[in-house]
């Protein structure tokens, strides 16, 4: 400890002595980075990239953030940063203050791909010796994707000092990556094949295939990548499986959300409610009306705001869903036919209305932090977002079952599905249950149409793109199952998921479709039957 | 009392009504001198509102700007305005209404491909004039219609150009929505890049349905293929409402412009607005026009479709610049026959040429296509694009691709003699694939 604390020390002295001493050859590469529009920042910033010098570092990091300007009325570069109306300019070596300037007094230093790619390149060269252990592994996998052979001495330098054993593994891939790129002695090679197959990812296999396939590189080199090879690949197929295993379960929670409050209307209630797409939409939007308010009056606890839209898109669609029982429905028990007419016209004009108050384009939902990017479990990239809506899926799953088994009200509802007259002898007012068992499945809906906001458009038709495949798991998982629901849900995901590599997303979903009306014409209940008397009335 | 009151009531609404009739009876044959009626035949419901209704808000604002300046030939313009619902077959019967009942002297409509090819009997029956705003898979050519949006060789060839060489990409994914435009687009282009010496191995073609939303899979798959070594670029011919999702997908993934970029010619500044643009950044698409290119006739265009639509925040894109085109060729070349009537006008329209919004002029050539310059733009943070290469001059549009076997011996010249949309150079004879 003593000794990392010294060793430390010593590196921020010569780093700070240095840095002055450089400060001013960097100045005029730093201004070089303003001139000559795309090609003159490149060559500007290769030049200040090959200085080695850490005092570029924030000056490189301005540029990749887009806070490089130049000072329109002498030329100079500086860093911009917006301070209400107008820009706090300063100076990029150093951070000394050049006061401010509108916004018409600076110009931007425009960047483009190549350019953010040679910005990567070189802070991974230049920040191979940071404190901070994950910029310094950053700094190795950018290193390591650049393949850039001028950071091979500040890589070594880097080795022969890091602590850290997974940054050290990655500094050594990133240093066997370029090896294996820039071509090496027998020996060399044969390290940077046995390093490389530690890494078990498409990046490793393609380098390791080009020493399999390259012609200076050994027998016994060849063989050894080979051998690494092949090993990959096993790994890489297993965690194939795990990834459509992932995909599939995310796409069926997905699928269950959608279809959840469709089990209630359509398999408990057994309302054909063509309307039930419409609901999720208006779920959707009461989310992009709650985030426009956190927007306007609390832009800092935005994070939040999907937390607040969650009750409040059930009590919206929930509300328009009793509404809709109330207005239309009730008149209709009993016939499937015109409730279906009658449900299908009442979703178009709520389409009709979304569009005609918002406006017919996309409305942008944010994400709130906790549930933006994504993180690696192995060879899985698994997304934060598709992460808590399978959690979000599953919640829902259970707390509606608790509701309909564990509580007064969803007794009622099953008394009511199971035999109207005796319930309504019994004192239930079944009219009211109708209207709040609606409520209910509408309610759900709006649920979904939060979590999805958060994946699919936020437009008028959100609605429409999940009502078939809403039907599809309700009929296939069983009429008024909740547990075919959730198994009908799941199984269809995964299908599609597994098919899809194979057979493309077109020809997957048709193949679904047809396993789905094979499987209907054996089982035309669907996966979990409904038995006693409840069914044949 | 309360009879009285309602009595009354009525006959003041019976009174009012006798009496609109009455002014609307003797408005309505001196305003069918005085006006001439343009069809706009764009969704403004279900599926392609989303698109179209901002197309039918720009035809509202020029032809009020027109009306402005006093009209075409002494006469005010007169918009017609129908709602095809995104159905296939009520373009066509919409497109009927408007030519037979309305009378309308041109049409200005269609996004999709399919609406296109629905109206395309019915303006060639009876004499219409229809102009289409829309980048398209070509292979077609008509009397009837003029091709203000691009054609491949203005959109998906410059593009591809573009990344292979200053991106130097060696490996492609190609991937659409499974409908016509998507499918002939990369026909072409893998007919191309093959042509280019790309081998079979580094093209893969992935289609989807309309509006698909979950792109797990797919995104992860493009993210195997881009690391076998080689730089890989998508080209994506995704369209609509599918385009959320994916760009969500791509951006939660973490597949960057700077590793694996994505150059679309579905996405414009209006399909942007619905996306958190943060982690698109770098991400390319290849159009005629952007909003943030600087110059005059653009940021008046821009200023008057703010003050137009009262909102600062809309946005403009390409096929609003081809409509403005196309309207202002429209109007030259009325006022260049001197009638509206269908067969002056389409002879006078070759040859017209007008300031389109990129600072240049665009011409309509013999084949009903019109020449622009292309632009490759990088997303940027607040949902604009950075144009990164604009092609030197303009470049005509070419309605059969000298990439497909088939088409490659196809031309079209409108012009008297030859009138013919589908001539085989080889056998010198009019006819063949199209109509």
């Amino acid at each position: 400890m003593r000794r990392a604390l010294r060793w430390l020390l010593a590196v921020c002295v010569v780093a700070a002595t240095t840095s002055v001493a450089l400060a001013a050859d960097l100045r005029p590469l730093v201004q070089s980075l303003g001139t000559g529009g795309y090609a003159g920042t490149e060559k500007g910033l290769a030049q200040l990239s090959e200085a080695g010098d850490p005092a570029a570092v924030p000056v490189i990091e301005a540029l990749q953030a887009g806070d490089l300007y130049v000072r329109k009325a002498d030329g100079v570069v500086v860093i911009a940063r917006k301070a209400g109306s107008d820009y706090a300019l300063t100076d990029p070596l150093g951070g000394a203050s050049l006061g401010e300037a509108p916004a018409g007094a600076i110009e931007k230093i425009k960047v483009n791909n190549a350019l953010r790619r040679a910005i990567s390149a070189s802070l991974g060269a230049l920040t191979l010796m940071s404190p901070d252990a994950g910029i310094r592994r950053s700094a190795a996998d950018a290193v390591f994707k650049s393949r850039d052979a001028t950071a091979l001495d500040a890589l070594n330098t880097a080795l022969a000092k890091e602590q850290d054993s997974s940054v050290r593994r990655a500094m050594e891939q990133a240093r066997a990556a370029i090896t294996l790129t820039a071509g090496a002695s027998d020996e060399d090679t044969r390290v940077a094949v046995a390093t490389l197959a530690g890494r078990s990812d498409q990046d490793a296999l393609a380098l390791l295939s080009s020493v399999a396939s390259s012609s200076s590189a050994s027998e016994t080199a060849k063989a050894a990548a080979a051998s690494a090879i092949a090993s990959v690949q096993l790994k890489l197929t297993l965690w194939g499986v795990a990834q459509n295993l992932w995909y599939g379960l995310s796409l069926g929670s997905v699928l269950l959300l959608a279809a959840i409050g469709l089990a209630v209307t359509f398999g408990v209630m057994g309302v054909i409610n063509m309307a039930h797409g419409e609901m999720v939409m208006i779920g959707a939007y009461t989310t992009f009306m709650v985030q426009e308010l956190f927007r306007a009056h609390a832009p800092g606890l935005f994070d939040l705001s999907i937390l607040v839209a969650l009750p409040a898109a059930f009590l919206v669609s929930g509300g328009v869903g009793i509404l809709i029982e109330r207005s239309v429905i009730r008149w209709l028990y009993g016939r499937p036919l015109e409730t279906l007419l009658a449900t299908w016209g009442l979703s178009l004009a709520l389409q009709q209305a979304v569009r005609s108050i918002f406006g017919p384009s996309n409305r942008e939902v944010g994400a709130p932090s906790w549930m933006s990017g994504a993180f690696e479990l192995g060879g899985l990239t698994i997304t934060y977002g598709r992460l808590w809506i399978v959690v979000f899926a599953f919640a829902v799953f259970a707390a509606l079952l608790v509701a309909l088994k564990r509580t007064w009200f969803g007794l009622s509802i099953r008394a009511v599905t199971q035999n109207r007259p005796m319930a309504n002898a019994m004192g239930i007012r079944t009219a009211k249950v109708d209207a709040l068992t609606f409520g209910l499945g509408s309610g759900i809906a709006g649920l979904a149409g939060v979590a999805l906001s958060q994946i699919d458009n936020v437009s008028p038709n959100l609605g429409q793109g999940y009502i078939i495949d809403s039907f599809m798991v309700v009929v296939f998982g069983g009429v008024g199952n909740l547990w075919g629901t959730l198994v009908g849900a799941l199984t269809l995901g995964t299908l599609n998921k597994f098919l899809e590599p194979y057979a493309g997303a077109v020809l997957g979903k048709i193949l679904v479709l047809i396993f789905i009306i094979l499987f209907i014409q054996r089982r035309p209940r669907g996966l979990f039957a409904l038995k006693g008397r409840a069914v044949e009335a | 009392m309360r009879t009285k009151q309602a009595t009354s009531v009525l006959g003041l609404g019976a009174f009012a009504g006798l009496a609109m009739g009455a002014m609307m009876g003797m408005a309505a044959p001196a305003l069918a001198q005085d006006t001439i009626k343009v069809g706009i035949l764009h969704s403004l419901s279900g599926t392609m509102a989303i698109s179209e209704t901002t197309l039918k808000d720009v035809m509202l604002m020029l032809i009020e700007e027109q009306n402005k300046k006093g009209g075409v030939l002494g006469k005010k313009l007169e918009a017609v305005v129908v709602d095809p619902a995104s159905n296939w077959p009520l373009f066509a019967e919409k497109a009927r209404e408007l030519l037979t009942k309305d009378k309308v002297a041109a049409v200005f409509g269609c996004w999709t491909s399919v609406s296109r090819k629905s109206v395309l009997p019915v303006f060639e029956e009876l004499n219409g004039l229809l102009f289409y705003p829309v980048q398209y898979e070509g292979e077609e050519s008509s009397r009837n219609v003029f091709y203000t949006g691009a054609a491949p060789n203005q959109q998906a060839i410059p593009a591809v150009d573009y990344l292979m060489q200053k991106e130097k990409v060696q490996r492609w994914v190609l991937a659409g929505t499974d409908y016509v435009y998507p499918r002939t687009t990369n026909k072409i282009l893998e007919a191309y890049l093959k042509g280019k010496g790309v081998k079979d191995e580094d093209i893969k073609i992935n289609y989807t349905p309309f509006g698909h939303s979950d792109w797990q899979s797919i995104v992860a798959d493009i993210k195997k293929f881009g690391s076998a070594g080689k730089k890989t670029a998508v080209v994506s011919t995704i369209n609509g409402d599918a385009n959320v999702p994916f760009y969500k997908e791509l951006g939660n993934q973490g597949v960057k412009a700077q590793d694996i970029p994505v150059v679309a010619f579905s996405v414009g500044e209006e399909e942007l607005a619905g996306i958190d643009t943060k982690p698109l950044l770098g991400h390319l698409a290849a159009w005629n026009y952007f909003q943030s290119v600087e110059n005059p006739a653009n940021a008046e265009f821009i200023k008057a479709w703010k003050t137009f639509t009262k909102n600062d925040k809309r946005v403009t894109n390409d096929p609003m610049e081809a409509h403005y085109i196309g309207f202002n060729m429209w109007v030259k070349a009325v006022e260049a026959a001197g009638t509206v009537a269908p067969d002056a006008v389409i002879d006078s329209m070759v040859g017209v040429s007008v300031p389109n919004l990129t600072g240049g002029y665009s011409a309509m050539l013999p084949n009903h296509h019109i020449t622009k310059p292309v632009l490759i733009g990088e997303v940027q943070e607040n949902g604009q694009f950075e144009t990164v290469s604009k092609t030197p001059g303009l470049v005509p549009g070419d309605e059969w691709s000298d990439f497909l076997p088939d088409s490659k011996d196809l031309i079209a010249d409108w012009r008297k003699p030859m009138s013919c949309g589908n001539f085989n150079v080889k056998t010198g004879k009019c006819g063949g694939k199209g109509t």
